[in-house]
């Protein structure tokens, strides 16, 4: 079987990814897809630590992120969409009208 | 003393308070109602509330004759305060009911008069809507009077005193706006405020000697006083003396003597039965009874008595030569009162009680009886005057201050004024038109000038009598005011009554109506009988037996012929000069006094006053006036107004609202909030360089705070 460890490491890696994109990325579809990386690289630490102590409240807490993360996803989107349509472009380095 | 079932008299002594209620109902009346009720009206109501006093008096004199102890009747409580216990007591003893029955008795005899006097008087003075408040005045003076005589202790005297003086000072004031002749003036006013200024210094005497009285002797109340006296009087007999002293001079205030007479003469601006009732015959007197009713004190201080014999005697030959040297009818009479009350005081003084207070009941007779005669002159020559003088046209008429025209009432006041109807040099040869007068006259007349029979000679007597058994000098001083008293009531006589008239006003004066003649006549008949209640020889001194009830052992030296003819001889002898000198070759119009040659200079200062009233403006009145002028100009204006007011205060003030409005308001307090508000502001501008817009950089800031946290949680 292989170790709780290595998953645990995947899952860092992952969500350093996810965080690396959202940093870095500036297209809004990109950014969201950055985010989704990193619930998942915690889901799949949840996952990973249900299978260690055998519980199942980790995939419970799993399948609330998901659900959160379709809704936040279906908000964002239609934020993006909203977005496009006056500016024809979705770059998030453009959007700063709440510039101090 | 106090009422017992035993004292048969009780239901009459209990009555007295009615001598005061009385004359207060009636001031009440005709204060409230006295318009509505019309001039006879208004006389009645206050003629009857005075003889209603009269009647109460006279019934306490009824239950004295059965229980000559009388009582003392105690209708509130005043003031309880600590040791001191005082109340609304009257006392009805001999001596006050004496004065009572005189102060009742002459007074509604006054007001009877005045209702026919004042009748005229407001008309003459163009004012009839006056004539109720005279009354009102006049029966609030008989309820001062009376609560000055009946109280039982010395405070309750001093409330009528003060009264007595608030009414002398609303009455010489009746015609306010006006002078003695009528022309409008502040002069009435001022003597107004004379004779009661001088009037509250000697006010002051008697309050310090009421002071010096409860320190060292306890109480106000009579009783307990006169029985604290003797030991006082062995331990400390300054205080005595200094008390005596003391009411001494509130004695010269009320009673007027010197140095503080000089009220009384200008007193007469008041109408005259204001003199006849305040001036003659009532209030003046209060003094007198103050001593009399002190008397155990006075027993107590030879010193005290031999002043206050030495004051009376001095007043009354000083007053005496002033009265010589007058041409006022009133004048005359108001300095032989002067006189008068100096023989009361100096009889008073003496330890004579009894024959002081025979001369002030026999002087109230007389000297009311030619003051009302006096008035009854002035009202004929008055009519005289109207009757000769009915031509429309006036002189030339000063304009006003305000250069509006006169009013009418002022007009007439203006014409009026050049004819004076007190002035005897006006007068002359009024016994013709004027009978009923000259004969009343000439009883007071020859009453005051101690002829026998009549009232004064018994009483005068009596005092020259004690005189010259103890005190020489007052005795030779009593006696040569005796013979000037004499000699200036011929002079009167002869210049009022005969000769020609000197004046159209005269040859016209008519008779005053019997409202006015009656009382005259009244006062006539006690004038020249007033004697008889005690007469000088054993058995005889019904009046003193009276008096003794209340004063205890009263000595009643034997007649002595050679005083009692010396004075006769003397009044005689003064009489038959004055007829010399006046009446051997009557005066003309225009003449001047016939004594004026002779005398020189002398008869300057008796037509002067001496120049009493000049000294007292020199010496007393204008420093007086400079100090107040000093302390109103430099003290209060210069030095509080202008230099501490403006300067200290105002300055003071105004530099510390300056000091605290810009170094430490604009300087501290707002530099402190304006360093404030830019240091917010400040930060403010360097922390919006936060807020790029940059969603990207918001993530990063995220991320570290992040990053942070699990950083402590971990390594904390």
């Amino acid at each position: 079987m292989v170790p709780v460890s290595y998953y645990i490491l995947l899952s860092a890696i992952l969500f350093s990814l996810g965080a690396l994109g959202v940093l870095i990325r500036r297209n809004a579809l990109v950014v969201f897809m950055s985010i989704e990386l990193m619930l998942n690289a915690a889901n799949l630490a949840f996952v990973a630590f249900t299978r260690v102590h055998e519980t199942f409240s980790g995939q419970i807490f799993v399948f609330f992120v998901m659900a959160v993360a379709a809704a936040e996803v279906a908000v964002g989107l239609a934020l993006v969409v909203a977005i496009y349509r006056s500016r024809q472009n979705i770059d998030i380095d453009q959007m700063s009208s709440l510039k101090g | 003393m106090l009422l017992s079932e035993a004292n048969p008299a009780t239901g009459l002594f209990v009555l007295v308070p009615w001598i005061v209620f009385a004359p207060v109902i009636g001031l009440l009346i005709n204060a409230f109602f006295g318009k509505r009720l019309g001039e006879t009206g208004v006389g009645l109501v206050a003629s009857l509330a005075s003889g209603a006093a009269f009647l109460v008096s006279a019934l306490q004199m009824y239950a004295l004759a059965l229980y000559p102890e009388g009582a003392q009747v105690k209708i509130a409580e005043w003031m309880h305060i600590g040791s001191l216990a005082l109340d609304w007591t009257f006392r009805v003893d001999t001596l006050s009911v004496t004065m009572m029955l005189v102060v009742s008795g002459v007074g509604t005899l006054i007001h009877i008069y005045a209702i026919g006097y004042m009748r005229e008087d407001v008309r003459f003075k163009n004012d009839p809507a006056r004539f109720p408040r005279f009354f009102v005045f006049m029966n609030f003076f008989i309820a001062a009077m009376m609560i000055l005589v009946s109280g039982d202790n010395y405070l309750m005297l001093f409330v009528g005193w003060e009264g007595v003086g608030l009414a002398s000072f609303l009455l010489i004031g009746f015609w306010y706006d006006m002078d003695t002749l009528g022309r409008p003036s502040w002069a009435n006013s001022n003597t107004a405020k004379k004779a009661f200024i001088t009037n509250r210094i000697g006010d002051f005497g008697f309050l310090i000697a009421g002071f010096l009285m409860f320190w060292y002797l306890g109480s106000f109340q009579f009783g307990e006083v006169f029985a604290a006296a003797p030991e006082v009087a062995k331990a400390q007999p300054w205080v005595i003396t200094a008390i005596t002293i003391f009411m001494l001079v509130g004695v010269a205030g009320k009673s007027a003597q010197i140095p503080l007479y000089v009220w009384l003469p200008d007193a007469m601006a008041g109408p005259t039965p204001v003199s006849a009732l305040i001036h003659a015959a009532t209030m003046v007197t209060a003094g007198v009874y103050l001593v009399a009713r002190s008397f155990p004190i006075f027993g107590l201080s030879p010193d005290g008595q031999y002043i206050v014999a030495t004051v009376g005697a001095v007043t009354a030959l000083f007053a005496a030569t002033i009265a010589v040297g007058q041409y006022d009818i009133k004048k005359v009479l108001a300095y032989s009162t002067i006189s008068q009350l100096g023989f009361m005081v100096a009889a008073v003084g003496m330890g004579a009680y009894v024959a002081g207070m025979f001369h002030l009941v026999t002087h109230a007779f007389f000297k009311a009886l030619l003051f009302l005669s006096a008035g009854s002159v002035i009202l004929g020559l008055e009519r005289g005057h109207h009757h000769g003088h009915h031509e429309p046209s006036s002189p030339a008429l000063p304009p006003k201050g305000d250069g509006s025209p006169l009013s009418h009432r002022e007009r007439d006041r203006v014409r009026e004024a050049v004819f004076d109807p007190g002035d005897m040099r006006n007068m002359g040869g009024l016994r013709k038109t004027m009978p009923v007068t000259f004969w009343v006259y000439m009883v007071g007349a020859l009453a005051l000038a101690g002829i026998f029979p009549f009232a004064g000679f018994w009483s005068k007597d009596e005092i020259l009598l004690d005189a010259s058994l103890h005190f020489p000098h007052v005795y030779w001083l009593l006696t040569a005011a005796a013979f000037l008293t004499a000699f200036y009531m011929g002079r009167q006589v002869w210049m009022v009554f005969f000769g020609q008239a000197r004046h159209e006003a005269a040859e016209h004066a008519e008779e005053s109506p019997l409202v006015i003649t009656v009382p005259l006549i009244i006062l006539a008949v006690l004038s020249a009988l007033g004697g008889f209640m005690n007469l000088p020889f054993e058995g005889f001194h019904q009046f003193g037996y009276w008096l003794a009830n209340t004063l205890g052992k009263v000595e009643f030296p034997p007649f002595d012929f050679v005083v009692a003819g010396l004075s006769t001889v003397l009044a005689l002898g003064a009489i038959a000069l004055s007829w010399f000198i006046y009446q051997r070759k009557p005066l003309e119009n225009g003449d001047p006094d016939p004594l004026a040659k002779p005398l020189g200079p002398a008869f300057v200062g008796m037509e002067n006053k001496w120049f009493i009233d000049e000294a007292y403006q020199f010496v007393i009145i204008n420093p007086y006036k400079r100090l107040a002028e000093f302390l109103a100009q430099t003290i209060d204006w210069d030095f509080w107004h202008e230099w501490l007011h403006n300067s200290v205060i105002y300055k003071g003030f105004v530099g510390l609202a300056h000091f605290l409005a810009d170094p430490v308001d604009l300087g501290f307090i707002d530099r402190i909030s304006y360093w404030l508000s830019d240091a917010i502001r400040a930060s403010a501008e360097s922390l919006r360089k936060l807020q790029n817009g940059f969603v990207r950089s918001y993530a990063l800031s995220v991320l570290l705070g992040v990053v942070a946290i699990l950083g402590y949680l971990l390594f904390k």
